[in-house]
């Protein structure tokens, strides 16, 4: 089953490939990791989409904990969350195929970023069934170049935390 | 005060304790060395090789339970402590390796000597550092200490560029380390600890299988203690020999692949595991799936990656061995009464019955070749009230080793169990002689195995480091050629090692004691004589070629289906190849 798991980690030079060679070096599968400094830059924070049953994901749970660099591990499968990507796909368009582009891009609200005479580049975020269902669209219209970030997700925040924490505002 | 980097590394050994080191210098680690030279508190052991500075600084570790020390230098000095840094990182052996490495301004330039320290050490180490400033460098070193010695101990090497040793800083010592992404936890979940208390004394047929971690956290007095009071028998890993009193009449021996009749049957039908800093290897486990069947599983190891990593636990309890088995001798003391001791006493008459009808055998004829066994056998005896430390390499010797040689204390075996490093046990054991001068420090060795990392002799010698080496010579892998035996139809693909060297001379060339027992009736003089030797000695006794080490579970085998002699087919090739050379009978075994 696919996981995504939420990695906190020192943001130093190595951390990556720490995290890397453990999940080849146990044949953990990845499927994606995306990493990018948190709100205080000495940390970083890594989703890594993965699969696994129970006991595989239990494994790399621990052996991420274990690791010296990791500051905190959350198996994000555990409770709620939400999860986007990104992608940014180049397409050609012949001048008959331009309006059909912006037709689909306007359908899966992604933004131009880029247009030259031949292409155009769109920006669409989403989950990956929304990225997959676009890509299938345009392709017809000839992909030049497609790039992905992989997933980033975070926990949803439970309702009855939230409440209580409205009514403490409240009361404030 | 400003210090440079190679000063303020020494100033951090001696602020770390250390007394020892075992080292080989190269370009990029002169001023280390050449500081080093210019003190007197460390002593420095120069080593021939450094997979022999890493194994000694095992040894070290190993029998001091501190944390050992090796430098070495750039390039090849780091990919030859590679398999050293490897055997301690299986074995979770406290080691802080210091590598030079060619100035930060060549890094990544393809420098003469240069490798990536940290790239190549980064999957055989705990942690590794890259100090590329002088100004981290203390601040590091104490880190590197504290992780490698706490939590599951473990090998870490720091990786010092030339250039920052000769760079100048201010040296403060830190008098404490916080990493927030490194919190062992010490302290056992106290509901688990009583759940296992409850299972203890309920249990009808319980087991113990205690690993190297009861070593490592110095939990042997508890053990006794948990073991003495709830009549338990006590399994031990190969590992784990020493963390309970192998002549103690609760003691099993050794389980797993070459384990007693006994350990192997007792765990098998055992209705409670009690695993202690263990962590259910393949060597011990054989096939998983059917491993202790009939058997709930506690689990106490302070490494939550071992639990449920290659089997289910029922009660899982992440914390150190010492504080976990205090805190349940303090239940059990409450609790456990006669009662126990009478339901069990079913359990303890099937074990009485399991080991006599299959204890640890081999036959020795009087005239006939000397066969391992005894060689090990008379060895123990002859030692024994001398409180030996014993190391061994890899293969059939380390086996006879850990099924004869019944230590009483932890901290007395050096052996390589997970790696299965040949080549380990004599600098091994100069490691534990370098830590204590006065002790009779033995390496039991093959001939295959001591010829990797022969060359120690020469440090052996100059360093006065006087290891007593017995050698079980049968000319051939012997391990390798078991196999062969029973699963490759006697092809002996490689196995046979032909000329050997004379021990004996090769000893005396490199200005040691070399001995040699040809005869069953020179064994006794021999081994005393090496004994009584206060330099270096080989004992070199050739043994029996074909012997075969039992019980045998074969690889991915049940625990309770050993293999207990040579198969009839077999031993009728054995006879009718007779008294003949292991040319001849090469020849006839395989025509």
């Amino acid at each position: 089953m696919e996981h995504i798991i939420a990695v906190t980690v020192e943001n130093k030079f190595g951390v990556l490939s720490r995290i890397a060679g453990l999940f080849s070096g146990r044949g953990f599968n990845i499927e994606s990791l995306s990493v990018a400094p948190t709100l205080d830059p000495s940390m970083s924070q890594m989703t890594i989409v993965t699969s696994g049953d129970e006991r595989i994901i239990e494994q790399i749970v621990k052996q991420l904990n274990k690791l010296i660099d990791v500051i905190k591990v959350v198996d994000l499968n555990e409770s709620d969350f939400v999860s986007r990507e990104t992608a940014l796909i180049k397409v050609h368009t012949r001048s008959e195929d331009r309006a059909e582009a912006l037709r689909i891009a306007d359908i899966f609200r992604a933004n131009v970023i880029d247009s030259t005479p031949a292409t155009y580049t769109i920006e669409v975020t989403g989950d990956p069934q929304k990225i997959e269902a676009i890509i299938n669209l345009l392709q017809p219209l000839g992909i030049k170049e497609l790039t992905r970030t992989g997933r980033v997700a975070v926990a949803r925040e439970s309702i009855r935390s939230a409440g209580v924490q409205a009514k403490k505002i409240a009361r404030e | 005060m400003k210090l440079t980097g190679a000063e303020i590394l020494i100033e951090c050994l001696k602020r770390e304790g250390v007394k020892t080191i075992f080292a080989l210098p190269g370009g990029v680690v002169l001023k280390i060395f050449d500081m080093l030279y210019q003190q007197k508190d460390i002593e420095i052991i120069l080593t021939r090789h450094e997979q022999g500075a890493g194994h000694m600084a095992e040894g070290y570790a190993k029998a001091t339970g501190k944390a050992g020390v090796c430098l070495v230098t750039s390039g090849p000095g780091m990919t030859n402590v590679i398999t050293a840094l490897a055997d301690a990182y299986m074995d979770s052996v406290p080691l802080v390796c210091f590598s030079g490495q060619v100035p930060t301004s060549l890094i990544g330039n393809d420098a003469f000597q240069e490798a990536d320290n940290v790239g190549l050490s980064r999957p055989c180490t705990k942690y590794n550092f890259l100090v590329k400033d002088v100004n981290d460098l203390a601040t590091t070193i104490k880190e590197a200490f504290y992780i490698a010695t706490t939590g599951r101990p473990g090998p870490v090497l720091v990786d010092i560029p030339k250039d920052v040793s000769m760079a100048k800083a201010d040296f403060s010592y830190p008098s404490s380390v916080s990493i927030r992404g490194y919190n062992p936890t010490y302290e056992g979940n106290k509901w688990q600890i009583k759940q296992a208390a409850e299972a203890i004394t309920k249990a009808k047929k319980p087991i113990l299988y205690v690993g190297g971690g009861v070593v490592f956290s110095g939990a042997s007095q508890e053990l006794l203690e948990l073991a003495e009071m709830t009549q338990i028998p006590v399994d031990m890993t190969l590992m784990g020999l020493g963390a309970f009193p192998g002549e103690h009449p609760l003691s099993m021996g050794m389980m797993g692949m070459h384990g007693t009749y006994q350990a192997n049957m007792a765990v098998h039908y055992s209705d409670l595991v009690i695993a202690v800093g263990a962590r259910f290897d393949d060597r011990v486990t054989g096939k998983v799936s059917e491993f202790c069947p009939y058997a709930k599983i506690i689990h106490i190891d302070i490494d939550p990656t071992s639990i449920r990593k290659n089997i289910n636990v029922d009660i899982p309890i992440v914390g150190d061995c010492k504080t976990v088995l205090r805190e349940m001798n303090q239940i059990l003391r409450a609790t456990v009464n006669g009662e126990q001791k009478e339901f069990r006493k079913p359990w303890w008459d099937q074990i009485r019955e399991w080991q006599q009808a299959h204890p640890l055998t081999y036959q020795q004829e009087k005239d006939g070749p000397i066969k391992p066994q005894l060689v090990v056998k008379r060895l123990y005896e002859l030692t024994k009230d001398r409180d030996p430390i014993v190391s061994t390499d890899v293969g059939q010797h380390q086996m006879w080793a850990a099924q004869y040689f019944k230590l009483a204390k932890p901290n007395r075996w050096l052996t390589s169990g997970g790696l299965g490093t040949m080549g380990f046990g004599f600098p091994a054991a100069m490691g534990a002689q370098a830590a204590f001068r006065d002790r009779l420090v033995l390496c039991i060795a093959g001939d295959g195995s001591i010829q990797m990392n022969m060359q120690e002799m020469a440090t052996a010698v100059v360093s006065k480091l006087p290891v007593k080496i017995i050698i079980l010579n049968n000319r051939f892998h012997g391990m390798v050629r078991q196999w062969q035996d029973l699963f490759y139809e006697g092809r002996y693909a490689s196995s046979y090692l032909d000329t050997t060297p004379d021990f004996v001379k090769l000893a005396e060339a490199y200005g040691a004691v070399g001995l040699r027992a040809n005869k069953v009736g020179e064994l006794d003089g021999v081994l005393k004589e090496a004994i009584a030797t206060d330099k270096p000695v080989i004992v070199d006794v050739p043994t029996y070629p074909y012997e075969n080490c039992y019980p045998m579970i074969p690889a991915g085998g049940c625990n309770h289906e050993m293999i207990l002699e040579d198969p009839p087919e077999l031993k009728k090739k054995q006879s009718q190849a007779g008294a003949v050379t292991p040319e001849e009978k090469d020849t006839v075994l395989t025509a």
